[in-house]
């Protein structure tokens, strides 16, 4: 039988605030434990949540850029069960009025078309606090400096058809909110966190099969594995003869396999209820106006906009605007040096190399955007040829100065004085008479050792066009 | 509306209260009895009538995201039955 796989992602989003979402402690990442835990994220009794006005208007850009209605009037809800780390006894959550519904993403498909991904729903939540289950004997150790920090938890309609499809919406969302920064995207810090619907049903048919949730899923690769495995399982399943269980299962990566959560023993019963701690949020529509104001390009418009301003191909622009970093530092060469592909391919090439081996994010390369367009300005003007430029390349990257410098100071500027240039010719001619009468009598192949050996007698700052010209003409024999 | 002692039983369990099999009945009686007085409301002619999240007619007012709370974790801690290098310590939760 043909099998449809049908996936929804629920990705919880950690909005990057200075403080809490109903508290005034600080939210920084790896604090000592329990030095960012305040009375009110401890859940001491007395205490009043007070909603962080940054939550709400990064909630509100988030819906702008999907798509989405604002609501505006939305409710925050107490979500209750019992675990350590959250010492109320209850999340506060949005529930029947989120605030952000009905938006979608555009996903790019491997056969170069797009597909548009619904997005049901966006609300706030706290986030819990952390167990440490080991080193601490029969005890569990608990952290409260994670409790009260603002998550937004966008939940997908079951649209995704395969784990590919899954990881092409999830990387698109996780850029978008980087775009937006409203969120830092660190998935090994648990900023950007993934659980995933699966299900699977045959062919053709309408109902839904019964589907597993799948938690733990903090990194694009993990989400393709566990989604292929949870698909083969209940494939596998479904054609012995086994029925699929409605249940919450554990991707573990060392193993590469999803497990069954211990089952609980009462179904999920969280018994949502209206907060009467928080009165209901109201935003108008001039709050929603202001947000847009200050909605930065969205990685779309400028993917579109760098194939039409700079001629890119839809590949490099969209590796270029992969990321808002990369993009600006990109235009920010384009305006120094006006050789937008020049420097695509730089930016793809050495200059990702390199911030690869020094392990450096864009914003931490120690060749800032106006020294690579002087450099690539050298090139552009013939003052050096593009493979002396790598060489001075990474001498900017080593710390030896600006491009100019370096190319005064090693002596690489490239000769185009044809009269220099015949005369090497003229040497290395003299030098090689038996290579000379080879290549005379057809062996062409010969040809690439004299452009060697001018090159070689000029470290390479021989203009190669030119040598290639010059050359040429004398060898035909002149 | 009348709710049986197993419901009784199963919202106390979620709410972890210890309730014994004769509290559990005694419960599902005088619970019945609220629901029943609650059930008078449906007489009102609500139609028209949007729901209310809060029994207040005011809006949610916002605070600026600055860090407020200092750090007082000696303070919270001492009173805390458990502590070890600044965590708090519980009964093991998973086996």
């Amino acid at each position: 039988m043909e099998w449809e796989t049908v996936i929804g992602l629920e990705i919880h989003a950690q909005l990057n605030t200075a403080s809490k979402i109903f508290s005034g402690a600080a939210t920084a990442y790896g604090a000592e434990p329990n030095r960012q835990a305040c009375a009110v994220d401890l859940g001491l009794p007395g205490v009043l949540p007070v909603l962080n006005a940054a939550v709400v208007r990064k909630a509100v850009m988030l819906g702008l850029a999907i798509d989405a209605e604002i609501a505006p009037r939305s409710v925050f809800a107490r979500k209750n069960y019992f675990y350590p780390d959250l010492p109320k006894g209850y999340q506060i959550s949005q529930y029947e009025l989120p605030i952000v519904a009905r938006g979608h993403l555009e996903i790019d498909l491997e056969d170069g078309g797009r597909k548009r991904i619904g997005i049901t729903r966006a609300h706030l939540e706290e986030d819990a606090g952390k167990s440490v289950h080991e080193g601490f004997g029969a005890m569990t150790g608990i952290d409260l400096n994670r409790a009260g920090t603002p998550l937004v938890e966008i939940v997908s309609e079951p649209d995704l058809r395969s784990a590919k499809e899954a990881v092409a919406y999830m990387k698109k969302l996780h850029a978008l909110v980087r775009y937006l920064g409203i969120c830092d995207g660190n998935m090994q810090e648990g900023s950007f966190r993934c659980d995933a619907n699966v299900s699977v049903r045959p062919k053709g048919q309408q109902a839904f099969g019964t589907r597993a949730e799948i938690k733990n899923l903090n990194s694009f690769r993990f989400v393709e594995r566990a989604i292929n495995f949870e698909v083969e399982r209940q494939i596998d399943l479904l054609e012995s003869g086994g029925t699929v269980v409605q249940e919450t299962r554990l991707y573990d990566p060392d193993r590469d396999e999803t497990r069954s959560m211990r089952s609980k023993e009462e179904a999920n019963d969280y018994r949502y209820f209206p907060d009467p701690d928080l009165l209901p949020v109201t935003i108008h529509a001039q709050d929603i106006e202001s947000v847009r104001g200050e909605m930065p390009e969205l990685p779309d418009a400028k993917r579109e906009r760098f194939i039409r301003d700079y001629a890119l191909s839809v590949y490099d622009a969209g590796t270029l605007t992969a990321t808002r970093e990369l993009a600006d530092y990109y235009e920010a060469v384009v305006a120094g040096c006006d050789a937008p592909k020049l420097a695509a391919n730089w930016l793809m090439g050495d200059f990702t190399a390199a911030l690869n081996r020094s392990e450096l994010e864009v914003g931490q390369s120690p060749v800032a955007p106006q020294a690579l367009a002087q450099l690539l300005t050298r090139i552009q003007d013939e003052t050096i040829s593009g493979k002396i430029a790598k060489e001075v390349f990474d001498a900017m990257w080593a710390g030896e100065g600006d491009a100019d410098r370096i190319i005064a100071a090693r002596g690489l500027k490239q000769i185009t004085d044809t009269g220099a240039i015949d005369r090497i010719i003229d040497e290395v001619i003299a030098a090689n008479p038996s290579q000379l009468e080879q290549y005379r009598s057809g062996k062409d192949k010969l040809f690439g050792f004299f452009v060697g050996q001018v090159m070689k007698k000029t470290q390479g700052k021989a203009n190669p066009a030119q040598v290639n010209e010059r050359l040429r003409a004398r060898l035909q024999g002149d | 509306m009348s709710l049986t002692s197993d419901e009784v039983r199963r919202i106390a369990h979620l709410a972890r209260l210890a309730v014994d099999d004769r509290e559990a009945e005694g419960f599902a009686a005088a619970l019945s009895d609220i629901f029943d007085f609650v059930e008078t409301l449906n007489a009102a002619e609500i139609e028209g009538v949007e729901p209310m999240a809060h029994p207040l007619d005011a809006e949610q007012r916002l605070r600026p995201d600055t860090v407020t709370e200092p750090d007082q974790r000696e303070l919270f801690q001492a009173i805390a039955p458990a502590v070890e290098n600044g965590v708090y310590l519980v009964p093991r939760v998973i086996e």
